[in-house]
């Protein structure tokens, strides 16, 4: 494997803790090293340019069945938007909702080397690896949905936290996914009947339950496995005016819970795109910003980690296992709503929705969630995001960091919306002057999130030993800049190098690279009465023998696993 | 002595039956018995045991009789007929696995071809209506598990997917439905008293062609508004009738079938179709699914859309994806002579086609990849014998309702057969070679 040095640049890491010093940063055999052993690298200039670690997305849609929904019932999505393949790129295609192809090759042009798909409905698993598998570059991994599945519906009405774990590990080798994430807990099992759980003390319809217990009992769960991530949490009452609430709600429940994980994160809650979950007032037309009284409420708890879920005022693609949600969307706006409930397990829905800037609530919205990243007194803790492609697409994250980092850039959007003055009234957006570094920035992106998703042994830093994901931009922070520069270079990165191979050579892809697929296999004692029950249910409701479910190895060709023993 | 593979999955029909049981020789060269199965889904395996099957590819002579070839010439007759091809068709891609549709793409890729699958003569106007209006749709399991009002739609069950009232629709007890087929009500619209319709609590035997009118009607009762007296065919008390039982219902499945996407009206119908279930959906909970026929006719949609963005008529030729039924679609392109070369696998044209389209196919170089002979193999230039998908080899197939099955393996082809996935991944490489790529 060819050995490289990255040689001059402005280094930004959080974990060796490098504030845009110059710095060198060696790769041999897929690894960061110390640059002594190299013996003979090819050597990248980088002077006056920023060198980061590659990128990692904590959340975004980006593989499986309502991602594919998504493509397919948008042709419109498509206008404009197809490019032919030439030279080692395939053809692609697609804005909001890219295809497999576009996506590997549109997160490695800014710089990212690790995404992971939010939610995967564990009968569709199988259909989520075959996208990822065709989604170059990029390593990914899955999360299971867990917030409405009858097992732990069951399970944890009588606070059965052991059977809840093994299920967990059974499901999670059974799907090869990576990690316990709940979508609108309860309350996707009641749109199964037309029906929702809006707040943490809603009884879950016939399941004798409510979603705090399952929330609770899932964290618990979590926790008893020691899983590298902690439990991934959408909760009730997403985009509703004042479900604020609930979100403190839903964030106290893990008080008074420690990690207990040996893969070094502090957090036993992720909440994501706490945007969608920030809302004040009572109805749309009084709609208001509580992202201090969220913020006030993360900065002063460090087991809880967040994302922004950051609104890009563009036409999108919206997609949630909240199934509930989506069909308030479709009454909302009167756009085209695909929906699929899944035995057993879960739901979704999917709606295309526009952002626009002429919209009092869009501007909130947008305003809402970069006030939760200028908040954060921890950037460690706080993830940008945009929920892709919910919020927006993520080849807006470029736009995302230019608006944190720069007051002109925000001023000059409040100035472009219709309704200027009722969003400052609503948002405490113009009076924050704070604008970020790239320090921070690599937080965001990168040490944070890979430390939360337990994977700061391998990503988030360019410390000697973790992978050799390693990113040039071509920008100087030291330089006199326009705002509109930050996204331009961070969207065409310069040079990416996946595990020690180099991608991105001179803005343009080099190498389909060598991508992995991330799975936890979580080993547990026998429990004969889940596996009971397991065959119990298969027998009796599931449509596909249990024979049939598991997701087999030739569906990863190239996995990475994660071992984790709870046997004690 | 013989032995039994369980948890076995039906090849044939969109309903992937996965609880087949299949005895084979110890050897595993011989199929014998197939439980479980429809007789549909069973005669699939058996027909693999044909003594008389061919198991040489084979290349039309000029007095119209066969001559045996080798895989490399037919590999290479195929390679090259499709790399010299301005624009050619490659269709079909319903009867095979997702790992043979993926190399398929990559070759109508490289080739600048339009691939185009059995959807365009089934549900594409399904497929288009869902970009129009959208899809409330759920699992079969959801169905089993909960529904108690079902309703057919065009479509025969009884016939064409023999198994799915009894695993999934009608007659299974599931979580909500432990009483099964007596705590359900079918409703069947149908113009024809078919074996399915018999068995309705309500049929309403609509006058053909007039589907649009009844959704309408349907529509428009559940608002309780006046409807006129007769409606497609239809005496208005029966059309309130059914539109009660639909809202007074918990969960309520609409499956319809070629008979309401091909009849007149095609996509407005599942337009309104689907707008139908939207408006249930405000006063229960309501779904909707086409029956898809093949077995991975759904599959090859989903590949080429996480790889183009769209689930058929997708033309390459313009070096990326483009969509448009009715431009993009197999027989508009043939009869507009509008590709030079043809190349099917995993279904038959010959048989579903217009004639017009089939006499299109017999005068251009053509290659058709099938386990069968079929009225298409009597129609092309060369006809690929290949193993039988989930029954010779395995690979993912997805479906009606979109769930992924692995298929399986139980019996070996015959001696020195392929794959399809084999067979296209040799074409690749021989298009690659000859440009050079
Ligand atoms: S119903 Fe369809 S899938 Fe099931 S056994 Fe019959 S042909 Fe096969």
């Amino acid at each position: 494997m060819a050995e490289y040095l990255i040689k001059n640049g402005l280094v930004f890491d959080p974990v060796l803790g490098i504030k845009g010093d110059k710095a060198d940063i060696a790769i041999k055999d897929g690894k960061i090293v110390e640059t002594t052993a190299l013996s003979n690298p090819k050597v990248i200039d980088a002077t006056g340019k920023t060198v980061m670690a590659g990128g990692v997305d904590i959340h975004a849609h980006v593989a499986g069945p309502k991602v594919n929904v998504g493509r397919n019932f948008r042709p419109e999505d498509k206008l404009f938007n197809c490019t032919a393949g030439h030279g080692i790129e395939r053809m692609q295609g697609g804005f909001s909702v890219p295809t497999t192809i576009r996506t590997g090759y549109n997160y490695a042009h800014m710089g990212y080397t690790t995404v992971m798909e939010a939610a995967m409905p564990p009968l569709y698993a199988r259909h989520t690896h075959e996208e990822m598998r065709d989604t170059p570059i990029l390593d990914q991994g899955a999360y299971p949905v867990f917030g409405n599945n009858w097992f732990v519906l069951e399970y944890l009405k009588n606070h059965e936290i052991e059977n809840t774990a093994a299920y967990i590990a059974w499901l999670l080798r059974a799907t090869k996914g990576y990690a316990v994430k709940v979508v609108n807990p309860g309350g996707t099992e009641a749109w199964a009947w037309g029906l929702n759980c809006e707040n943490v003390h809603d009884p879950v319809p016939y399941f004798d339950i409510t979603p705090a217990q399952i929330i609770k009992g899932l964290i618990e769960a979590n926790e008893y496995l020691g899983l590298p991530h902690s439990m991934h949490m959408h909760a009730n009452n997403l985009g509703n005016p004042g479900n604020y609430t609930t979100t403190l709600d839903s964030f106290k429940l893990s008080e008074g819970i420690k990690p207990n994980s040996k893969f070094g994160r502090d957090q036993v809650m992720h909440h994501t795109h706490v945007q969608f979950h920030s809302y004040g007032g009572d109805s749309w037309a009084n709609v208001e910003s509580k992202a201090t009284e969220i913020m006030d409420y993360v900065n002063s708890h460090d087991n809880i980690t967040i994302d922004m879920g950051q609104v890009t005022l563009d036409e999108t693609t919206t997609m949630t296992a909240d199934g509930p949600f989506e069909h308030h969307l479709t009454e909302l706006n009167h756009l085209k709503w695909a929906n699929a409930d899944v035995e057993l397990e879960t739901g979704s829905g999917v709606v295309p929705y526009v952002y626009s800037p002429n919209i009092k609530v869009c501007a909130i919205q947008w305003a809402i969630g970069l006030e939760l990243g200028l908040l954060a007194k921890d950037p460690m803790r706080i993830f940008i995001t945009t929920d892709h492609p919910n919020a927006g697409p993520f080849i807006r994250y470029p736009r995302v960091m230019k608006w944190l980092m720069s007051q002109e850039a925000r001023e000059q959007q409040f100035d472009a919306f219709k309704h200027k003055d009722k969003v400052i009234d609503a948002t405490n957006l113009a009076g924050i002057d704070r604008e970020l570094d790239l320090y921070e920035i690599a937080q965001m992106t990168r040490a944070g999130p890979a430390k939360s998703l337990g994977l700061s042994h391998m990503y988030g830093g360019l410390a000697p030993g973790l992978e050799a994901d390693v990113a040039v931009f071509d920008f100087n922070p030291n330089e006199p800049y326009a705002p509109d520069d930050i996204e331009k270079a961070f969207l065409n990165a310069e040079h990416l190098f996946k595990a020690g191979v180099q991608v991105v050579r001179d803005h343009e892809i080099a190498s389909n690279g060598n991508k992995r697929t991330l799975w936890v296999n979580a080993k547990v004692n026998e429990n004969p009465q889940v596996m009971r029950d397991v065959k119990e249910k298969f027998l009796r409701y599931y449509t596909v023998t249990l024979n049939n479910y598991e997701v087999s190895g030739h569906y990863l060709p190239n996995p990475y696993v994660i071992e984790v023993d709870a046997t004690e | 002595m013989t032995r039994t593979v369980t948890d076995v999955i039906c090849p044939f029909c969109g309903t992937l039956c996965d609880d087949l049981e299949v005895v084979v020789s110890d050897d595993g060269k011989e199929l014998h018995e197939v439980y479980n199965a429809c007789a549909i889904g069973a005669e699939k395996f058996l027909h693999s045991q044909a003594k008389d099957r061919i198991t040489r590819p084979r290349m039309r002579q000029e007095d119209g009789s066969w001559k045996e070839i080798s895989y490399d010439e037919a590999i290479e007759y195929t390679a090259t007929m499709l790399a010299e091809a301005k624009k050619p068709l490659m269709y079909g891609w319903s009867s095979t696995n997702c790992e043979a549709q993926a190399v398929g793409s990559e070759i109508g890729e490289a080739v600048g071809a339009v691939m185009d699958n059995t959807a365009t003569v089934c549900h594409g106007t399904s497929l288009i209506a869902v970009q129009d209006i959208g899809i409330p749709s759920c699992t079969l399991g959801e169905v089993k598990n909960r529904a108690d009002r079902i309703l057919f739609w065009g479509c025969n069950p009884a016939h064409a997917h023999p198994r799915h009232m009894s695993r999934y629709s009608i007659f299974p007890r599931g979580f909500f439905t432990g009483k099964g087929h007596t705590g359900r009500k079918m409703i069947v619209v149908d113009p024809r008293p078919t074996d399915t319709a018999s068995m309705a609590d309500i049929h309403l035997q609509i006058e053909q062609g007039r589907d649009y009118e009844l959704l309408n009607a349907l529509r428009v009762a559940f608002k309780g508004e006046k409807l006129p007296d007769v409606v497609a065919g239809i005496p208005k008390e029966k059309i309130y009738e059914a539109a009660e039982t639909l809202k007074s219902g918990r969960f309520a499945i609409i499956f319809f079938g070629m008979g309401v996407t091909q009849s007149l009206g095609k996509n407005h119908n599942i337009d309104e179709a689907i707008a139908v279930t939207r408006d249930l959906n405000e006063y229960t909970k309501a779904a909707i699914m086409p029956m898809r026929g093949h077995y991975n006719v759904t599959g090859s949609g989903q590949v080429w859309g996480w790889q183009f963005g769209f689930p058929y008529a997708v033309d390459l030729s313009r070096g990326f994806a483009r969509y448009n039924p009715g431009e993009t679609t197999s027989n508009d392109l043939l009869r507009r002579d509008e590709v030079d070369a043809v190349f099917v696998l995993g279904s038959d044209p010959g048989a579903h086609f217009p004639f017009s389209s089939v006499k299109k196919i017999y005068n251009l170089p053509s290659v058709v990849i099938d386990p069968h002979e079929t009225p298409t193999s009597e129609v092309c230039k060369v006809h690929v014998p290949v193993a039988f998908v989930g029954v010779e080899v395995g690979g993912c197939a997805y479906r009606m309702d979109n769930v992924p099955i692995e298929t399986r393996k139980v019996v070996d082809a015959p001696e020195g057969m392929m794959t399809d996935e084999e067979f296209l991944k040799r074409v690749l490489g021989r298009v690659k070679e000859i440009k050079g790529v």
